[in-house]
C-alpha cells in the first residue's frame, strides 16, 4: 500500500521534529530512512525506537532536503545561541569624556537591535552614565550624549525608536565606589535595562 | 513613548512618592560639623569681648561667641580669645583703648544681651582702638529661640562697618546630602545657616536631587530631582513646602539658573535633541531657547548685568566656559588654559568668573579676570566642584573629596582656605549660597 502525499507530508514533519529534537543522531537517523526507502514498499512502524517510513522516488528527495534544512536550523540554532550568549551583556564602556561607541560593543549591540525588532514588544531603557570627575551638570549631559548613541545604533541596525527610552544620570550612581581609573572605567558606562 | 512605558512609570511614580517625603514643615537635619583648616595672614585682630547677660538666656551657644566665630570663620578677622583679654567691658565707658593697643587689637566690639518677656535685646557698640571712635552703635532684638539670627545680625553689621562690604553671616546654604544605606541612597536637600547650624531637611528622596538655586529673594529653591525615574526640575517655596515641577520634558531637564527678577529660570533641555540652554518664563511657562549647536550646551548662569549669561560648552572638543551678552549675542569663548574648565558662577562686580578647572589630573576651583583674562587656581585639593559665591562677593563655598566623601570647604574668594563642613553623617554636595534678604 503506497502512503497518500498527505500522509507523506505527516511523515516527514514527524522526522524533522525528531531530528530537529536530537540533532547529534540525525546522521543516523538519515541512515535509517535510506535504508527503508530502499524497498519498493513501504512500511511504516517503529524500529529500535526510530521512526521508520519508507516512500518511492520522492523520499530521495525529502531526504536530501532535510540535511539541507537541518544544516540550516543547527546554523540558525548556533547563531540564535551566540546572540543570545552575547544578549546577556548589557553594559557598555566609553572614554573619558567620549560617546564613542567601542569596537567591541558592536556586535553586542547589533544583537540586541535584532532581538529587539524581532520583539516588538519588548522595551528597553537606555541609562547613560559618567564618572564622578567634572561637574555634575556636564556630566548629565554626558551621560545623555552616551545613551543617545547607543539608541540610535540600536535604532540603525532595527530596533524601533518607540521601543527606546534613555534617561542619564550623570555621575550619581556610579556602578563601582572609589577615585581609581579601575573605577572610573567602570562607571563610564551605558546599561540596557530591558522591561 | 509607548502605553506600556506610561504605566510603568506611573507605576514607579506612585512607588517613589510613597518613598519619598516632601517636608512641609522642615524635618530637623543633620548639621554640619565645622573645621577650621586656615586662617588667611592678614586676618584682623578683633576682640569680641563677652556680652554681659541678663535674665534667661537660651541653652545655645552664647551670642557673642557666635559673633567670634562668625568673624574667624570669614578668615578676614583674628578675634583675640576672650581669656586673653586684660578686662570684660560691655560698654563704651568701660573701654581703656590703652589696653586694648597693648594688646595688638585694631577693633574692640562690646554689648549686653537681655531677656524681656522672651525676646533678647541686645546693645553692641564697635570701636576702632587706634582712632578711639565708636563706628557702630545699636540695639537689636530677636525672639529667645532665635539667638543665633540675633548674633548673625550683628556680626553683618561688624563686618561691615570694618570692611566696607555688607556681610553674609545671616544668609543660608543650600546643598544636597547623601547617606549610602544598606537599602539604597538616601539623598536630602538641606537648608542651614552658613555656618552649617539650624540645618533644615527640604526633600528626601531614594533618587538623585542636584543644582540646588536659590531665587533673588532668596523664597525659592529650583532644583533638579529624579524622584520619578528621570530628571526635572522644580520650584520648591520653603515657607510653605508647595512646589512646582516647571520642567519634565523628554530628555535632560537641568541646571536651573534663576533670572534677576525670579520671573524666569535658565535651564539646559535635551528635548529638541541635544543639550541647549532655554530660559523658561516662569508665569506661562513659554520657553526661548538661546543656544544652538550640537555640542553639549549647559551649566548657565547669569553675568552681573543679568542680560548676558555665561555656559559652559564643549563645542572646541572639551568643556569650556563661554558667554553670551545677550539673547541675540554669538557666545564668545572665555577659557583657555587647560583642556576642562566647566560650570562657571560670577560675582555681583562682574570682574571674575568662577568654575571648575582641571589641570594635570586634579579638578579644582579657578577663576578669571574678565578685564585682563588673567586665570587664578584657587584651591589645592583634587576633586573640586560645584563653587558658589557669597552674595557679598568675599567668600567661595565648594565641595571637595575628603576620606570619607564629599564635604563642603569655604575660602575666601581671593583663594585663603577658611573652614570646611563635613556633613556629620554621610557626604555633603552641591552647595549654593543664598541671596542677602534684607
Amino acid at each position: 500500500m503506497k502512503m497518500t502525499t498527505p500522509h507523506k507530508l505527516v511523515a516527514l514533519i514527524f522526522a524533522f521534529g525528531l531530528m530537529a529534537g536530537c540533532s547529534s543522531t540525525g546522521d543516523t537517523m538519515d541512515q535509517d530512512g535510506m535504508e527503508d526507502g530502499s524497498g519498493s514498499e513501504t512500511t511504516s512502524g517503529q524500529q529500535g525506537g526510530s521512526t521508520v517510513f519508507g516512500g518511492d522516488d520522492g523520499s530521495g528527495v525529502s531526504s536530501s532536503e532535510m540535511t539541507d534544512q537541518q544544516r540550516r536550523e543547527a546554523e540558525a540554532r548556533a547563531e540564535r545561541a551566540q546572540e543570545q550568549a552575547m544578549r546577556e551583556i548589557t553594559t557598555f564602556y566609553f572614554d573619558f569624556d567620549t560617546s564613542e561607541i567601542k569596537q567591541e560593543a558592536r556586535d553586542v549591540l547589533v544583537a540586541h537591535a535584532r532581538f529587539l525588532q524581532a520583539n516588538p514588544g519588548q522595551n528597553v531603557r537606555i541609562e547613560g552614565h559618567a564618572d564622578e570627575r567634572g561637574t555634575k551638570e556636564y556630566n548629565l549631559a554626558l551621560g545623555e550624549r552616551r545613551a543617545n548613541a547607543v539608541q540610535r545604533f540600536l535604532v540603525v541596525n532595527g530596533a524601533a525608536r518607540g521601543q527606546t527610552e534613555t534617561v542619564s544620570y550623570g555621575e550619581e550612581k556610579p556602578a563601582m565606589m572609589g577615585s581609581s581609573e579601575s573605577a572610573w572605567s567602570q562607571n563610564r558606562r551605558v546599561e540596557l535595562m530591558f522591561q | 513613548m509607548t502605553n506600556r512605558f506610561n504605566l510603568s512609570r506611573n507605576r514607579l511614580l506612585t512607588l517613589v512618592f510613597v518613598m519619598m517625603s516632601l517636608l512641609a514643615t522642615p524635618a530637623v537635619g543633620n548639621e554640619l560639623l565645622i573645621r577650621i583648616t586656615e586662617g588667611a595672614d592678614s586676618a584682623i585682630p578683633i576682640s569680641v569681648v563677652p556680652f554681659s547677660e541678663s535674665g534667661q538666656m537660651p541653652a545655645e551657644e552664647k551670642v557673642s561667641r557666635i559673633i567670634q566665630n562668625n568673624l574667624q570663620m570669614s578668615g578676614e578677622f583674628n578675634p583675640l580669645p576672650p581669656e586673653q583679654m586684660l578686662s570684660l567691658p560691655s560698654e563704651g565707658s568701660e573701654v581703656f583703648f590703652r589696653d586694648w593697643r597693648l594688646l595688638g587689637q585694631r577693633y574692640v566690639l562690646v554689648g549686653q544681651v537681655r531677656n524681656e518677656g522672651g525676646t533678647l535685646q541686645a546693645q553692641y557698640e564697635l570701636y576702632d582702638v587706634s582712632q578711639e571712635k565708636r563706628l557702630v552703635g545699636a540695639t537689636a532684638s530677636a525672639p529667645a529661640s532665635a539667638s543665633r539670627s540675633l548674633a548673625h545680625h550683628i556680626s553683618d553689621r561688624v563686618y561691615e562697618a570694618v570692611t566696607g562690604v555688607p556681610g553674609a553671616f545671616s544668609t543660608r546654604l543650600a546643598y544636597v546630602t547623601l547617606e549610602r544605606r544598606a537599602d539604597g541612597p538616601l539623598y536630602r536637600l538641606q537648608v542651614s545657616d552658613v555656618d552649617g547650624k539650624r540645618a533644615r531637611i527640604r526633600l528626601e528622596s531614594a533618587e538623585p536631587i542636584l543644582s540646588p538655586a536659590w531665587s533673588p529673594d532668596g523664597k525659592k529653591l529650583a532644583y533638579v530631582s529624579f524622584e520619578t525615574g528621570k530628571p526635572a526640575i522644580y520650584v520648591h517655596e520653603l515657607a510653605s513646602g508647595e512646589r512646582q515641577r516647571v520642567a519634565d520634558f523628554s530628555g535632560l531637564n537641568s541646571a536651573p539658573a534663576w533670572s534677576e527678577d525670579g520671573g524666569s529660570l535658565l535651564m539646559t533641555l535635551s528635548k529638541d535633541g541635544n543639550a541647549e540652554i532655554y530660559r523658561m518664563n516662569l508665569a506661562n511657562g513659554d520657553l526661548k531657547r538661546l543656544t544652538n549647536h550640537w555640542s553639549i550646551d549647559t551649566e548657565p548662569t547669569y553675568d552681573h548685568t543679568g542680560r548676558g549669561f555665561f555656559f559652559t560648552s564643549d563645542r572646541s572638543g572639551g568643556p569650556q566656559i563661554y558667554h553670551k551678552a545677550s539673547d541675540g549675542a554669538e557666545p564668545r569663548r572665555i577659557t583657555f588654559g587647560s583642556r576642562y574648565n566647566a560650570r562657571p558662577r560670577t560675582d555681583s562686580t562682574g570682574d571674575y568668573v568662577y568654575y571648575v578647572h582641571q589641570r594635570e589630573g586634579a579638578f579644582n576651583i579657578a577663576r578669571t579676570n574678565l578685564k585682563t583674562g588673567n586665570e587664578t587656581v584657587l584651591t589645592r585639593t583634587e576633586s573640586d566642584e560645584s563653587p558658589s559665591l557669597s552674595p557679598n562677593g568675599r567668600m567661595l563655598i565648594y565641595a571637595t573629596e575628603s576620606g570619607q566623601g564629599s564635604v563642603l570647604t569655604v575660602i575666601s574668594a581671593e583663594g585663603g582656605a577658611a573652614y570646611s563642613l563635613p556633613a556629620s553623617r554621610g557626604e555633603v554636595r552641591d552647595p549654593a549660597w543664598s541671596p542677602i534678604v534684607r
